[in-house]
């Protein structure tokens, strides 16, 4: 395992920069944007990239929460499931239950990565395990998503000459960002006995407040209608690749960065442990 | 021999209003409070009859959230001064009667600064309502249930952290946003009263917003009370 | 008072506990504590600060989850499970200061579903009038003890658990108590106390707990413990 970090770290070293390339040079030029528009290429997958992270936070968290009890334990894995089986049926059993922008067979991807995301979690990692996931991609998704809210205005400025506008997904992007530096901050500022079921529960909430978050600027924006950062429609299908080899060297780059975070927490846990055990060992006072 | 959890909620809830009502000086303090609020906003923001139809919306609710968080921070303190948490944790009373009676207490408490605050606001900005007024109605009690349950929870979460005043709205204002969005733009559209716009949806999205935090809330308060 | 080695042959053990530790990040508060404890006999903790006692006597209350080891009480693993059985008193008072003392055991005795009757009736019992409307915070120290030892006696629990009942308290005041508590251990309760003022337990325990260092390190029936240590 030790070995695979620097081995992972060249490749994906080798993919950024392969990406960057691609970004740069070999995508066509924008027709109305121009050059500006290759941002594009990191704001897209840093989104894509902090919505997985704090994907996988809540799955952690939630984990966290039910495994305290077998009980619930058991009555949360049949709920996944049951989730799992609805997201892939319902869509094309019922077509009209598919919000309009969504299709049918992303709902079901959702769904059966939610699944399968769950149940890997459940397999490789402990409870206090499952804290330090939730803990790693919290912190690592705080990153990407300041990365997806600054390259947005610096897109938009030129191209439309404002910073900043109530697009739909930028909007949300910022709700998510305030909602996880919140959360970061609980996790500092509460006393390490609790520290985990709270951070857990305000993930759950933060995770529930998302699709509202999502609708309730969606209707606003009908209502006051807005420039769109990141068109919509269709793309062209080079550019599609180019954005996908982006998408996979940040995920890379992604992965191996919570992967040193996480072993980061956790020799400070084992270190705090020590100590711990050390204390309970010593002789306090000298009994007279 | 148990307690129906109802006949607590209701206990809890009538233990906080008599207090409440004793002491007067936290209801003195808070009303003067929304008093000030109001008029510093009226100095800030001076606008014309039509103008202010279009911003009002906003500058009413965000004085009843700012009123509201001081209200919420006031939440536990007849509690932490004599451990009477301990208490509770100690009896068989189940967590949620608890919830559920601050929760509803608060809400009293801060609809009460609202009745307040709405006619000095219709005084002050010279408001008159051009959309059904009626809906003005579901508006504020969900709009005020919204802020009400999730800021009783963190302040609840807060008391396991320091600098406890400022976790709260800390915690609190982000996951508010689409409520805050909702009760906004609904109070903005009943007000201007366009024909061709209807606050319909933000109403639907708040009583959404409104059953799956109150779902959430009580589905871990238990948890978080008893977190050591 | 019984020869403290034939207990322990008698009625089982209602409450035990098996290597206790728990630690508060790198204080270790309690360092692997077992012991076990017999229905209708009053024990009396004793110890310097931090020796443990508040700590032991909170996990036993279900208040704070052991970092390892085990608690069963009354046969139940999860102290929750029997919270009906317990009355909790700590060092504040767990009441509201605005409230009378009435109306304060009438509040408690709500969330165990019990009646109003009962609540007058064990005002009288420790000592104080029921009908007082004072409110609970210009109390003295005395009385306010005395009436937040009422509320843990409300839903006639058959395990005490009494942190400092006797802080600040005059001492007619605390004789008063140590008798009540010795009634309520002829009645077939089971009563911890943990104190400073070992003195005024004398006579009445059956058994001295002494604590240091997060450990059990004597049980005697007297206290002549204390000169030798």
């Amino acid at each position: 395992m030790k070995k695979a970090f620097p081995i992972l770290g060249l490749l994906t070293a080798g993919l950024l920069s392969y990406a960057l390339y691609e970004g740069l040079v070999v995508a066509p030029k924008e027709q109305t944007m121009g050059e500006v528009q290759r941002i594009f290429y990191y704001h897209v997958p840093s989104a894509w990239t902090a919505f997985l992270l704090f994907f996988i936070n809540f799955l952690a968290s939630v984990q966290y929460l039910v495994r305290r009890d077998p009980k619930t334990d058991k009555i949360a894995n049949w709920v996944v499931i049951t989730i799992g089986v609805l997201t892939c049926v319902a869509p094309y059993a019922i077509p009209s239950l598919v919000p309009a922008g969504a299709r049918a067979s992303s709902i079901a991807t959702t769904g059966v990565a939610l699944v399968g995301l769950y149940f890997l979690i459940k397999k490789f990692f402990s409870e206090q395990e499952t804290d330090m996931l939730a803990l790693t991609t919290a912190e690592v998704g705080v990153v990407f998503c300041t990365v997806v809210l600054v390259t947005g205005p610096l897109w938009a400025r030129p191209v439309w000459g404002i910073w900043w506008t109530w697009d739909v997904r930028l909007t949300s992007t910022l709700v998510l960002w305030l909602i996880y530096v919140s959360y970061l901050v609980l996790r500092r500022f509460s006393s390490s006995g609790q520290t985990p079921v709270l951070a857990a529960a305000l993930a759950v909430f933060g995770a529930l407040d998302v699709p509202l978050v999502y609708f309730s600027i969606w209707f606003f924006r009908t209502q006051h209608p807005q420039p769109v950062i990141g068109g919509g429609g269709s793309i062209d299908p080079r550019m599609l690749h180019v954005l996908l080899i982006n998408w996979l060297a940040f995920l890379c780059f992604a992965f191996l960065v919570c992967w040193s975070r996480y072993r980061l927490e956790r020799m400070k846990r084992e270190v705090e442990e020590t100590q711990a055990l050390e204390a309970l060992l010593e002789p306090r006072s000298a009994l007279r | 021999m148990s307690a129906a959890p109802s006949g607590i909620t209701l206990a809890t809830l009538t233990k906080d209003l008599r207090l409440e009502w004793r002491s007067k000086d936290a209801i003195n303090s808070m009303l003067f409070f929304a008093l000030l609020v109001v008029v510093v906003f009226s100095f800030s923001f001076d606008p014309v009859a039509e103008e202010s139809r279009q911003i009002a919306g906003g500058l009413v609710w965000v004085a009843f959230l700012f009123a509201a968080v001081v209200a919420l921070n006031q939440t536990w303190a007849r509690e932490l001064r004599n451990q009477v948490l301990d208490a509770y944790r100690v009896s068989p009373a189940p967590a949620n009667s608890l919830f559920l009676a601050k929760a509803m207490g608060n809400f009293l408490f801060v609809g009460v600064l609202e009745a307040l605050m709405t006619p000095l606001f219709v005084v002050f900005y010279k408001l008159r309502v051009l959309g059904p007024a009626w809906q003005l109605l579901p508006v504020a009690i969900l709009g005020t249930w919204a802020i009400v349950v999730n800021g009783t929870f963190f302040a609840a979460m807060s008391l396991r952290t320091r600098s406890r005043e400022i976790m709260l709205p800390l915690l609190l204002f982000p996951i508010t946003i689409p409520a805050l969005l909702s009760m906004v733009e609904a109070t903005t559209t009943i007000l201007v009263g366009d024909p061709s716009t209807s606050a319909k949806f933000w109403i639907v999205l708040l009583a959404t917003y409104d059953v799956v935090f109150t779902t959430g809330c009580l589905a871990l308060f238990e948890t978080v009370l008893h977190a050591e | 008072m019984n020869d403290p080695n034939a207990a322990h042959t008698e009625a089982e053990a209602i409450i035990a506990v098996a290597n206790l530790v728990k630690q508060f990040g790198r204080f270790a508060a309690l360092r692997g504590v077992s012991a076990s404890f017999h229905a209708s006999r009053m024990y009396g903790i004793l110890g310097d600060n931090g020796a443990g006692k508040t700590t032991l006597l909170r996990i036993l209350a279900g208040l704070v989850p052991p970092t390892r080891g085990e608690v069963t009480i009354l046969g139940k693993n999860n102290p929750r499970e029997v919270c009906r059985e317990f009355g909790y008193m700590a060092h504040p008072s767990l009441l509201y200061d605005e409230m009378s003392g009435m109306e304060n055991l009438r509040y408690f005795a709500c969330l165990y579903g019990l009646e109003d009757a009962r609540c007058a009736d064990i005002i009288a019992a420790v000592g104080l009038d029921p009908g007082l409307q004072r409110p609970v915070g210009q109390y003295s120290q005395g009385m306010r003890q005395r009436m937040s030892l009422a509320r843990a006696l409300l839903n006639d629990p058959k395990i005490l658990l009494l942190d400092e009942p006797f802080s600040n308290v005059d001492i007619r005041s605390a004789r008063e108590m140590v008798k009540l508590l010795a009634r309520m251990r002829n009645g077939g309760k089971t009563i911890f106390v943990v104190t400073h003022q070992a003195s005024l337990l004398d006579g009445t325990a059956d058994e001295f707990v002494w604590m240091d260092s997060g450990q059990i390190i004597n049980r005697t029936p007297d206290l002549k413990f204390m000169e030798t240590a």
